[in-house]
């Protein structure tokens, strides 16, 4: 397994990182680093601060008014805060995966043909190959290669969750980030998603948010337990679950605080 | 002891079981009440385009609705006042729709909340409530007179599209804030610039909400008088250009009967009003059921 260490190669470094909306800190000084295609997990009760640390990534939290950050944020290198960095560009190589419900109003194939058809691509064939190809990686081809034209609402919960996985995989992504991907799915779909990030973090760098601390030992990877925007503690799976160092951490594995 | 805790309990059921027994009966003459006033609102209704309808029906013809008016309009039909009804609508919502949308767009997806937006939609909200005479002088006075285009359909739309230009912007601002922000989210973290995502994904989203907001305002423009008698003028030649004066629908039934000149007529204009509001009403139903079903589709 690969960690953060070095020898690795970093995909992405929190450093001194700070965010706040208006007069409330989301996330203080943040320091972390996640290396290229591993699978990491962020595990914290709501509000702690998960979805901040991914929107920041893909600099989705830009719409917010009131959202200031301080310190640094590097992605391969590069500070996402960069003023020359396009936030288009970044959000193709960043992609994201949302909480339910997460599929646009339109057809299954105008779902995933989304990001590259915005992007510029106008070739017929080109979008068919990018969806099948996506879809397939998403295991859903086989369940909607009859019925691409049909709307998306019409899959099942998980069904939408791995065309949202499908449509981020279309950008061609370095890294995927997923916000609690699996609240409201049942426990078939949820572990069928958890498998798949397991698959793809052979070639992308993942990040899963999850409030859900038997997620994150499912997931065993390394995990990140974040509470009131502070990282209380990183650790391999095993050890966060067997061994907590923090007293947080272990009221938050063992069901005590959440 | 007990038995006095028990006529406690007793006695304060007993006026509760009053008070179910006195609930249906308030439910009751509720229901009575809120049929009653329906069952008046509609046969109002019913009654005035029956009224109209008995009156009309038998004048319109198709050499009616083909014919130009002779004699005033004593005789002959009413197509110049149809053409010209199509013609100044048509304009209103050709100028009207897109700079209400966009004002719309502004509005919800470009500016935050604040001074400025309130301003702005203080404006409009005041600019709807502006009686459509006034409307008229406006219209007259700057379109007409200051920008010399005279009376014509290019006054009269000018106008009514100024007329309509609030319900546009207010029916499209509501509908694009129902779309969900989930959409925008997906659409911006899938790369696609705000212009794409208002484009590719709010506008498709909120346009049953637009078209319903477009289609009253058809309505309420082809039904107009006092903006347009102003501005477009009450010639009952057939327009040839945008520049020519026309007597819409409305104004010629208002010149028919406030001059005595052919009840008879006046109600077949006004059946061909009513009848066509009615239509673009249906069609407004129609599309709005076809689009809800298939916003956003290709």
């Amino acid at each position: 397994m690969q960690g953060g260490g070095d020898g690795v190669f970093r995909m992405i470094r929190y450093s001194d990182f700070n965010y706040s909306y208006g007069a409330v800190c989301a996330l203080r000084s943040l320091n972390l680093e996640i290396g290229k295609n591993e699978l990491f997990t962020v595990m914290g009760p709501t509000g702690s601060g998960k979805t901040t640390m991914l929107r920041c990534l893909n600099r989705l939290n830009d719409v917010v008014p009131s959202g200031r950050h301080s310190g640094s944020l590097y992605l391969d290198g590069v500070d996402v805060y960069d003023p020359r960095v396009d936030v288009t560009v970044l959000r193709r190589r960043v992609g994201m995966v949302f909480a339910l419900p997460a599929v646009l109003p339109t057809s299954i194939f105008e779902n995933v043909a989304y990001g590259p058809r915005r992007a510029g691509e106008r070739s017929k064939a080109a979008l068919s190959e990018t969806v099948e190809r996506s879809l397939t990686a998403a295991a859903l081809w086989e369940e909607v290669k009859d019925r691409l034209g049909e709307r998306a609402e019409t899959l099942s919960g998980g069904q939408q969750q791995r065309l949202a996985l499908a449509r981020v995989l279309a950008l061609g992504p370095d890294v995927i980030l997923l916000d609690e991907p699996t609240s409201g799915l049942d426990p078939i779909s949820t572990l069928r998603i958890e498998d798949l990030l397991r698959e793809l973090s052979r070639q992308y760098t993942i990040v899963l948010a999850t409030h859900n601390p038997q997620q994150a030992a499912r997931v065993g990877s390394r995990v990140g337990f974040l509470m009131l925007g502070e990282l209380v503690e990183v650790a391999e799976a095993g050890d966060m679950f067997t061994r907590p160092r923090d007293p947080r951490t272990e009221a938050f594995v063992s069901g005590r605080l959440g | 002891m007990g038995g006095a805790g028990h006529e406690t309990v007793a006695r304060a059921r007993e006026p509760a079981r009053r008070d179910i027994g006195m609930l249906k009966r308030t439910d009751r003459i509720a229901f009575w009440v809120f049929a009653a006033a329906t069952a008046v609102a509609l046969s109002f209704l019913v009654f005035i385009i029956s009224f109209v309808f008995v009156r009309g029906i038998p004048r319109v013809t198709w050499s009616f609705l083909t014919e130009r008016p002779r004699d005033m309009g004593r005789a002959g039909g009413i197509l110049p006042s149809i053409v010209g009804t199509i013609a100044l609508t048509g304009l209103a919502l050709l100028i009207g729709t897109p700079l209400g949308v966009a004002t719309a767009v502004y509005l919800t997806e470009y500016t935050r909340e604040g001074m400025s937006s309130r301003v702005i939609r203080f404006g409009a909200e005041s600019l709807a409530g502006v009686p459509s005479i006034i409307f008229g002088l406006f219209g007259f006075l700057f379109f007409v007179i200051f920008l010399g285009f005279g009376w014509s359909i290019l006054s009269g739309g000018l106008t009514l599209a100024l007329m309509i230009l609030p319900t546009i912007i207010r029916t499209s601002e509501e509908a694009i804030r129902a779309v969900p922000r989930e959409y925008r989210e997906i659409s911006l973290s899938l790369g696609a610039s705000r212009w794409q995502t208002v484009v590719h994904v709010v506008l498709p989203a909120a346009l049953p909400g637009v078209i319903t907001g477009v289609m009253l305002s058809l309505g309420r423009a082809v039904g107009e008088t006092a903006a347009v008698i102003f501005t477009a003028g009450s010639s009952l030649r057939l327009p040839g250009s945008i520049m020519d004066p026309v007597r819409t629908l409305p104004v010629h039934f208002y010149v028919l009967a406030r001059e005595g000149i052919s009840m008879a007529n006046a109600y077949g204009t006004a059946t061909v009003l009513l009848a066509t509001v009615l239509l673009i009403e249906i069609a407004a139903n129609i599309l709005i059921a076809r689009f809800s079903g298939h916003a956003g589709r290709g």
